[in-house]
């Protein structure tokens, strides 16, 4: 018969000689198997003034044997105990006595602050974060405020990067959301208006809309997902990677350098895409009247001119443009304050879009209050 | 040529770098206190000191990126951390600095990033630009890597090229954070031969910070070694001369582990 292998074990072994009482730990010790407990040796203890701890036939160890070792060693602590671990192996008693005292203090300092101070702090941040949005609002105006006297130096091919960048490349986005407002929106309107008779100022409906709000509106939203997060990741990324230190070091603002051109570019490509994204929420409407309430297209166009005059598409220009300057400066500034770690860009992102999005909102109602003390 | 032949006559007997009772650190936390010393111009001189003793935090503070809580530094002669911002942007002309990182701007190619300093410091045409950038990337070995972007070059070009944008202003100072970190012994070697012929041909002042002990006895011509307990200065002096002379088993321990290596002192 062939012999089996015969799988090693954590062993121990105790013998009692007068009051001492030795211990002897072999096998093959590893952190993953099942490690003997001293609690089911120590219980039938009795009259011990001295433990000895020694190995013998000690294959393999690791942590756990350690964790045992300690576990005695505390036991022999709290009964008053003499233990002697001087036959151990060197570097296994080495780190038996750099472990001494580990379990004294308490395992976790609780971190937690009170409800108060919770409060606090979280009022100080409040207000640290509104001085930093006020300040990097004033730095930029002063960027901007420099810049007719710095014409030569403006970086004018990253204005054109910008710009394509968040204009040309989010027109398909744009479309696409655009068009499905416009849609949702005469769909809406389709069948209350149907009730009415009045079929034809479903073009009203959706173009007032659409060119007032829903225009401006989602090309900001989109623009704020995409074009302010990634500002937000570009100058994050940057900060991490020492290269805004590198500009500030040589004399070279960073307003100057990377928030102006972004600024701009969102500020000229916000209006433009905002003027698309009305065509294209009219067409959205325009298709649903043609299909549900058989309106020709030639009727919906002249109801919607008539419907629209320049101060509705002025006043959402006006929106856009306000809009594209609140997210260039979102995710600018989120991208200068972020934290110097992978981690750090990304909250920096997350923070830019949800800034972003606050402050359009914020800004769409005091629009909306102020067009209506003024009549418009 | 460190900065104008003119202004370097009207500063020829200020130090290049003074700092006066300087404490720094972040977030409320101190981490140098008191901290006095002075750079003569032209000279080669390394913060040292172990890892998070605050050798670069020390260096931050001198180039303005981080306020000092007390005390001031000043910049050939001139007010440097307490003056306005337009001043202190006017003074980092006479400054250039290698990051730890290299830091090169990843969205300009290398020759955009040595024209950078030029295209706001200066007046000149876009040709002399071109040429300068291209003679300073020259002068570092990377002549033929001008249109290369930073992500496309190795970590020791990396590093020469951010050198070489240091340099494009031609600085009086230059600041080096652990500019052997990360690379190999022939590139180390090499980079500190170019920057011991830049101090020697342009007379340039050189505050390094490094723990690199061979690059410290070669190069260095004084020390200050900072300690994390002592949260400032804890030696002063020519390395070579501290070796021999110190009693500070902290000094000792640290400019030995050099000599343990077999290491030419």
């Amino acid at each position: 018969m062939p012999a089996t292998s015969k799988i090693l074990l954590a062993e121990v072994s105790i013998e009692t000689t007068n009051k001492s009482l030795e211990v002897c730990v072999s096998g093959i010790w590893h952190i993953a198997s099942k490690k003997p407990s001293w609690s089911q040796y120590s219980t039938s203890l009795k009259d011990i003034d001295l433990v000895f701890i020694k190995t013998s036939g000690l294959e393999a160890w690791d942590s756990s044997l350690l964790l045992f070792l300690i576990e005695i060693k505390t036991w022999c602590k709290i009964h008053k105990i003499a233990c002697t671990t001087s036959a151990l192996p060197t570097r296994m008693y080495d780190l038996l006595e750099n472990l001494e005292g580990v379990y004294d203090s308490e395992i976790a300092k609780p971190r937690g602050e009170n409800f108060l101070a919770t409060v606090g702090i979280a009022t100080q941040q409040a207000w640290f974060n509104l001085k930093g949005i006020l300040g990097f609002i004033g730095e930029a105006c002063l960027g901007l405020a420099r810049l007719p006297s710095r014409l030569g130096k403006f970086r004018w091919r990253d204005w054109i990067h910008q710009m394509q960048a968040c204009g040309v490349m989010s027109l398909p986005i744009v479309s696409l959301i655009s068009f499905l407002v416009g849609l949702t929106l005469a769909y809406q309107a389709a069948v209350e208006l149907r009730q009415f008779g009045a079929d034809i100022f479903i073009a009203d409906i959706v173009g007032l809309s659409v060119v007032r709000e829903m225009g401006p509106m989602m090309a900001a939203i989109i623009l704020a997902g995409r074009t302010g997060a990634s500002f937000a990741a570009t100058i994050g990324n940057m900060r991490a990677n020492e290269e805004i230190d590198a500009l500030e070091v040589l004399g070279i603002s960073a307003i100057d350098f990377l928030v102006i051109p972004r600024l701009l570019a969102l500020g000229l490509m916000m209006p433009l895409l905002t003027l698309y994204a009305n065509c294209v929420g009219i067409l959205g409407g325009m298709v649903v009247a043609g299909g549900i309430l058989q309106i020709p297209p030639s009727a919906y166009w002249i109801e919607t001119q008539s419907s629209i005059d320049l101060t509705d598409l002025g006043t959402g220009l006006l929106k856009a443009t306000t809009f594209g300057l609140l997210i260039g400066l979102s995710g600018c500034m989120r991208g200068l304050q972020s934290e110097r770690s992978a981690e750090g860009v990304g909250k920096a992102t997350t923070s830019a879009v949800v800034t972003a999005i606050l402050l359009i909102i914020i800004a769409d109602s005091l629009f909306a209050i102020l067009f209506h003390a003024l009549g418009i | 040529m460190p900065a104008l032949p003119t202004e370097n006559m009207n500063q020829a007997k200020a130090a290049a770098i003074q700092a006066k009772g300087l404490s720094s650190g972040y977030e409320g936390k101190l981490i140098l206190s008191d901290i006095n010393f002075s750079v003569r111009q032209g000279e080669a001189f390394f913060i040292i000191g172990g890892s998070g003793c605050g050798k670069s935090t020390l260096l931050r503070t001198l180039v303005g990126l981080n306020t000092p809580q007390e005390g001031s530094v000043d910049i050939l002669g001139k007010p440097f951390s307490k003056a306005d911002l337009p001043t202190r942007r006017a003074q980092l002309r006479n400054i250039g600095m290698l990051f730890q990182s290299s830091a090169l701007w990843s969205s300009l190619t290398l020759r955009q990033n040595v024209a950078l300093p030029l295209e706001e410091h200066t007046a000149l045409t876009r040709r002399e630009i071109d040429e300068i950038s291209m003679l300073k990337l020259a002068q570092l070995g990377l002549k033929g890597y001008e249109d290369y972007y930073p992500a496309e070059i190795s970590g020791g070009m990396k590093k020469r090229a951010g050198l070489a944008r240091a340099l494009a202003l031609d600085p009086a100072i230059v600041f080096f954070d652990e500019p052997w970190a990360g690379l190999d012994p022939i590139t180390s070697r090499k980079l500190n031969h170019q920057i011991k012929d830049i101090q020697q041909t342009f007379g340039t002042t050189l505050v390094i910070v490094s723990h690199e002990l061979e690059s410290i006895f070669e190069l260095a011509d004084r020390v200050i070694m900072l300690d994390k307990d002592a949260k400032g200065i804890i030696a002063e002096g020519n390395p070579h001369a501290l070796l021999k002379s110190t009693t500070d088993n902290r000094v000792k321990d640290f400019l030995h582990r050099g000599s343990s290596n077999n290491h030419p002192v």
